[in-house]
Formats: structure tokens, C-alpha cells, sequence
């Protein structure tokens, strides 16, 4: 069931006028200069400073509890770090070019002549491996970044100085689709969001030849995630720009409000990349967990002593059990799940056969991960970001802690918010996630033809997960 | 329902008779020694903080009581533990870089708290298999 909130009038000409996302995408812009300038040249003292307080406490906090579950990956669409690349590449800022034509360099340089368009990303990264790659690279040396200012500003600087220079060879929104180590997870979890940017009738896709929502046309650019509209069946690789409710000229495509988690119910014909993402979300939730929030303080110098001995045996920790221990466990469930199921019957088993030649049953129990994985980084945000979130007052007046008071707030002390309200709302959302998790386990078993006994090995490292992580935060 | 019951349920307080516990708590950047501390509900709890190195605190969650210490000048905390689980206790003074991150616990024992909501996770886990099982 789905509401196609778009055909509302007010809220079609909203999301097709360009001047909303626009003003939020130069706001965020401009935060994101002012972290950049507090990181460089404000106090090294990370809770008084502008960009480790809204960086890794409010935006984290916002995107975790509040836009991921409930928007998916809208905030993709007025992210900074692409925008000057986008900016670019249409050589305007708000505007559509006639035709939505982009320019690069690499449009002069590379591409034979009277071709027209870009350089296409190259066919053997299309996919989040490096996303997955790049989240590894950051989470190494992440107890450094989330608490030097100076760190935080040089690798979001990195950020945009990489997207920009992908996007002056590559078309569209490159970076934020294949390489962005936020992206990928943010994408991954979207597919639990309440809301989604569809077509409403395949049948006039099939018959539209044109695909103005691929290449764009007077009235806007073609989709800069590069999907096809007819074939986009989750939310994963949508920022619900609203590009595409420009371009359509059938008025085919709407922005829906629907239920939750809707992208999960087919869990056949999932990705392998994907899967790997949920599990190394997984184990990154629980070494964060270990290192930021428990009680061993070694741990977290050792962590952000980058480049020591010592710290190179806690990169290779991470990544083992990152890479290794947990996609390992997970794999020796789903083997164990197919053992119980036994051999299939007749022609159930036939179905079975041919489903398992196309699906990787990893990858399609790895579904159950989402839910589970978006709860326990939930109740991860909120060990941290209710304690810590009053840093966010003094910051504002005083974002390089040089002694300013420009809102009055530079002397507010540091109050916890509702410290001790903690596990009871980390329980409730885990508890969720856990039976979402089950449901889909379950589900994916049941839709390979498999009987409920294949879920089981699932469902137990899912509760595993839980059991775990309610462990080091409770006991 | 079972979940609710779960986290919910009275149960007897059983554990050994309450008694004043006094624990010697030491600071250094970016830590506390010892780093867990475990005492059973009733008892009357005194902390004494010291710092090795700069001004520290100590905040403990779900009672909200805190502390200061500078070096030579311990602080010192006394509470009831009159609610059972694991309450983060973390630094209440900037102290350097990893400072949001200088965390403590204190269990009061017995955790009620945990078991409920491991034995909630279990059922959570045997209802969502119950419900969604296809024979």
C-alpha cells in the first residue's frame, strides 16, 4: 500500500521546484565551510569545537535517527561534498540547461567526436565494493577523526576534493553513488524509509522510448544515481532528489509515502556488495561499541595512536573481524541453514535449483541485516550522541573556541540528556530491529523454496547480534 | 506479551544484605582504574575520585550525581544504588581530545535490567519464529 504524496499539489510543485532543495543543499554548504575553517584553524579540543560538535554529534545524530529511517537517503540530495562537482558539470547552480546536458572535461578530452554526454563510470566499479572499501579506510583511523578537529576538516576535505575531481571526468553523481563511505550504508539502510520515488505505471515506461528520467531533458538532468526509473526497485542508489519528477514528461513518476522497510520484502536477486556492506556495518557497530563506549581506556588510546605499533594491531583486529569474522559467521549460518533444509522435494526442489543458480543465498539472507544493523547503530548513536549532545550549544557561539559568544550560549555547561533513559530506549529499537531481522530471515527462506528450519542459523546470529551488544552496553 | 513480561515483570529483589561500600576510583586521560566497578543494590555507595594528571570528573548516569578531582585533591560521591543494571559513569571536565569517551561503569548487581532484556530478546526471537513459520 502506498500514497503518492506528489500528486498533492502544493507538495508536487514543492518537489519540482528546485529553489528548496537548492537553499538547503547552500546551507549545508556553508556549515560544511565553517566546519572545514573551525577544524583547521580552531581549538584542537574537540567538544569545543564547531566541526567535531556538529559533524560527529548532531548531523551523525540526525542522519542515524532521524533522516536514514524516515527519509532514506534524501540526504544525499543536499549533501555539500557533491555540489560544486554538480554545480560544474551543469555550469549552472539552479537552473536545468536546455536538454539537461553535463559538461567535463573528459566530455573534450575523451569522447570521440559528435558523441555527446560524459564519461561513463567504468563497468567494474559499478558497485559499493570500493564504498565498502572506502568506510573500511575511514573506520581505521575513525577515533582519530571523531576527535580531532584537524583530522575531521582534512578528510572532508578529502571528500570534496575527490568528488570534484571525479566529477569533472565522470558524469553524473559518480563519487556518491561508487566510492562515498557514508553513501553506501546510508543507501543500504534507506531501504527501511517510509517514503520512495517511483514510477506509478511500468506500462508507460515500456512504451516511453525517450527516458528523459535517464538523460534529462529542458526541464531537468537525467538521474544523477544514474537509475533507470522502470528498473529502480529500492531505495538504495535514490537521494529522492526529484530530478526525475522533473524530467518525466508522461507524469509518471511520484514521491510516496508508504510502509516501512518495503524494499526488504523481496529478499531474492540481492547483491553481494550490499551484503558485505550490512555485515561490515555490523562488526563496525560492535568495535565502536568496544573501543568508544566501554570501559577499557588502552583501547581507545590504542585507537587513535595512528600509526604505532600497537595501532597497527588494532587496524588488523578491525579489519579481520570486520572482513573476516563476521561475513564468516554469517556465511557458516546461512551454509548450516541449508543443511537443515535438507534435501528439496520434486518440484519444489527444481524451483529451489534455479533460484540458488541465480541468487546467492548469502547475499539474500543478508537482507535480515538491514533492519537489525540500522537498530544497533541506532542504539549506538543514542550511547553517545544524548550524553554528549549539550556541547552543541556552546559550540554554536563559539564554533573555533576562541572565546566568542555570538548566540549567548558559550557558557552553557554540560548537561546529559536523559543519561540514565539510555538502555530503555536502546532495548525497545533492538527489540524491533530483532524481529524485522527474524520476519526477513524467514521470509528469505520461504522465497528460495527453502523450509522455515533454513532461517534458523540466521536468526540466531541475528539474536547473537542483539544479546551481544545489549552485553556491553547493560551488564 | 511474553516481551512485555519480560521487561516488565516484578520479581523479588534477592542479593546479599546492603552494606556501605567505599571505592577508590583513579583518573588519567582517558580513563578510570578500575574501569568497571560492581556493587549490589542497597548497598550505600561512597566513590573517591582521584586524578594522576589533570582536573577530571565523574558523572554517573541514572543517579546523577558527579564529582571533581584535581591532582592532590581527590572527589568524593555518595549514593544509594537503590536501582539495579549498568550505569555509565564518564568524565564531567574537558580533559584533552578523547574526553567524551572517558567512560566508566558501574553494575548493581543483580542486573534485573540485562537479564530482562536478554530474556526479551530471546522471546522476541522465538515469537518473530512462532508467527512467521510456515510449516
Amino acid at each position: 500500500m502506498r500514497w503518492a504524496i506528489s500528486d498533492v499539489p502544493w507538495v508536487n510543485r514543492l518537489l519540482r521546484g528546485r529553489w528548496l532543495q537548492w537553499g538547503i543543499t547552500v546551507f549545508t554548504l556553508a556549515v560544511f565551510v565553517v566546519v572545514i575553517l573551525t577544524g583547521l584553524f580552531g581549538t584542537p579540543a574537540g567538544n569545543h569545537n564547531f566541526g567535531i560538535v556538529y559533524v560527529w554529534l548532531v548531523w551523525w545524530a540526525l542522519l542515524k535517527l532521524v533522516l536514514v529511517p524516515f527519509l532514506g537517503r534524501s540526504w544525499c540530495s543536499v549533501c555539500p561534498i557533491p555540489a560544486p562537482g554538480d554545480w560544474l558539470q551543469r555550469r549552472t547552480m539552479i537552473t536545468a540547461r536546455p536538454g539537461g546536458k553535463l559538461y567535463t572535461i573528459a566530455t573534450k578530452l575523451f569522447r570521440k567526436v559528435g558523441s555527446v554526454g560524459a564519461r561513463p563510470w567504468p563497468r567494474l566499479l559499478r558497485n559499493i565494493w570500493p564504498q565498502n572499501l572506502s568506510f573500511l579506510a575511514v573506520a581505521l583511523f575513525s577515533a582519530l577523526i571523531l576527535t580531532s578537529p584537524l583530522a575531521t576538516a582534512l578528510i572532508l576535505l578529502g571528500f570534496i576534493l575527490v568528488s570534484l575531481l571525479v566529477s569533472l571526468f565522470f558524469e553524473r553523481r559518480a563519487f556518491c553513488r561508487y566510492l562515498c563511505p557514508i553513501g553506501g550504508f546510508v543507501g543500504v539502510y534507506s531501504q527501511i524509509a517510509p517514503v520512495a520515488v517511483r514510477v506509478k505505471d511500468p506500462a508507460v515506461c515500456a512504451s516511453h522510448t525517450d527516458k528523459t528520467c535517464y538523460i534529462g531533458s529542458d526541464a531537468g538532468y537525467g538521474c544523477p544515481y544514474s537509475n533507470l526509473l522502470q528498473k529502480l526497485e529500492t531505495n538504495t542508489y535514490c537521494s529522492m532528489c526529484g530530478e526525475c519528477l522533473r524530467t518525466c514528461n508522461r507524469d509518471n513518476i511520484a514521491f510516496y509515502v508508504r510502509g516501512p522497510g518495503a524494499d526488504l520484502l523481496n529478499t531474492r536477486g540481492r547483491r553481494l556488495d550490499e551484503a558485505f556492506n550490512g555485515l561490515m556495518m555490523l562488526g563496525a557497530a560492535f568495535i565502536y561499541s568496544v573501543v568508544l563506549i566501554g570501559p577499557d581506556s588502552w583501547l581507545k588510546v590504542t585507537a587513535r595512536a595512528v600509526g604505532t605499533p600497537a595501532w597497527f594491531v588494532y587496524a588488523a583486529a578491525l579489519l579481520a573481524f570486520d572482513m573476516l569474522a563476521v561475513p564468516g559467521l554469517f556465511w557458516l549460518c546461512v551454509r548450516l541453514g541449508q543443511a537443515l533444509a535438507g534435501k528439496p522435494k520434486a518440484v519444489a526442489g527444481q524451483v529451489a535449483a534455479r533460484i540458488r543458480k541465480g541468487d546467492s543465498l548469502f547475499a539474500d539472507y543478508a537482507t535480515a541485516l538491514v533492519p537489525l544493523g540500522l537498530a544497533i547503530w541506532i542504539a549506538f548513536t543514542l550511547s553517545f550522541t544524548m550524553t554528549n549532545l549539550s556541547y552543541a550549544w556552546p559550540a554554536l557561539s563559539d564554533p573555533f573556541g576562541w572565546g566568542w559568544n555570538l548566540f549567548g550560549t558559550a557558557d552553557m555547561a554540560w548537561t546529559p540528556y536523559l543519561s540514565g533513559m539510555i538502555p530503555y530506549l536502546q532495548v525497545p529499537v533492538l527489540l524491533v530491529g530483532l524481529i524485522l531481522a527474524v520476519a526477513l530471515a524467514l521470509r528469505t527462506a520461504h522465497q528460495h523454496q527453502q523450509p522455515s528450519t533454513a532461517a534458523l542459523p540466521v536468526s540466531a546470529f541475528c539474536a547473537l547480534a542483539v544479546v551481544g551488544l545489549l552485553t556491553l552496553y547493560m551488564a | 506479551m511474553a516481551v512485555a513480561l519480560a521487561l516488565l515483570a516484578p520479581l523479588p529483589a534477592v542479593g546479599a544484605p546492603p552494606q556501605e561500600r567505599h571505592i577508590a576510583i583513579s583518573a588519567r586521560r582517558f580513563g578510570f582504574e578500575p574501569g568497571t566497578v560492581r556493587v549490589n543494590r542497597g548497598d550505600t555507595v561512597v566513590i573517591s575520585l582521584e586524578s594522576v594528571d589533570v582536573v577530571h570528573g565523574l558523572y554517573l548516569d541514572g543517579y546523577r550525581v558527579s564529582t571533581k578531582a584535581e591532582p592532590g585533591q581527590p572527589g568524593e560521591v555518595r549514593f544509594v544504588a537503590d536501582r539495579d543494571g549498568a550505569f555509565h559513569f564518564r568524565c564531567a571536565v574537558p580533559c584533552g581530545n578523547l574526553h567524551p569517551f572517558m567512560i566508566g561503569k558501574l553494575v548493581v548487581g543483580p542486573n534485573l535490567t540485562w537479564l530482562r532484556a536478554v530474556a526479551a530478546s530471546l522471546l522476541a526471537t522465538a515469537g518473530a519464529l512462532v508467527v512467521f513459520w510456515r510449516a
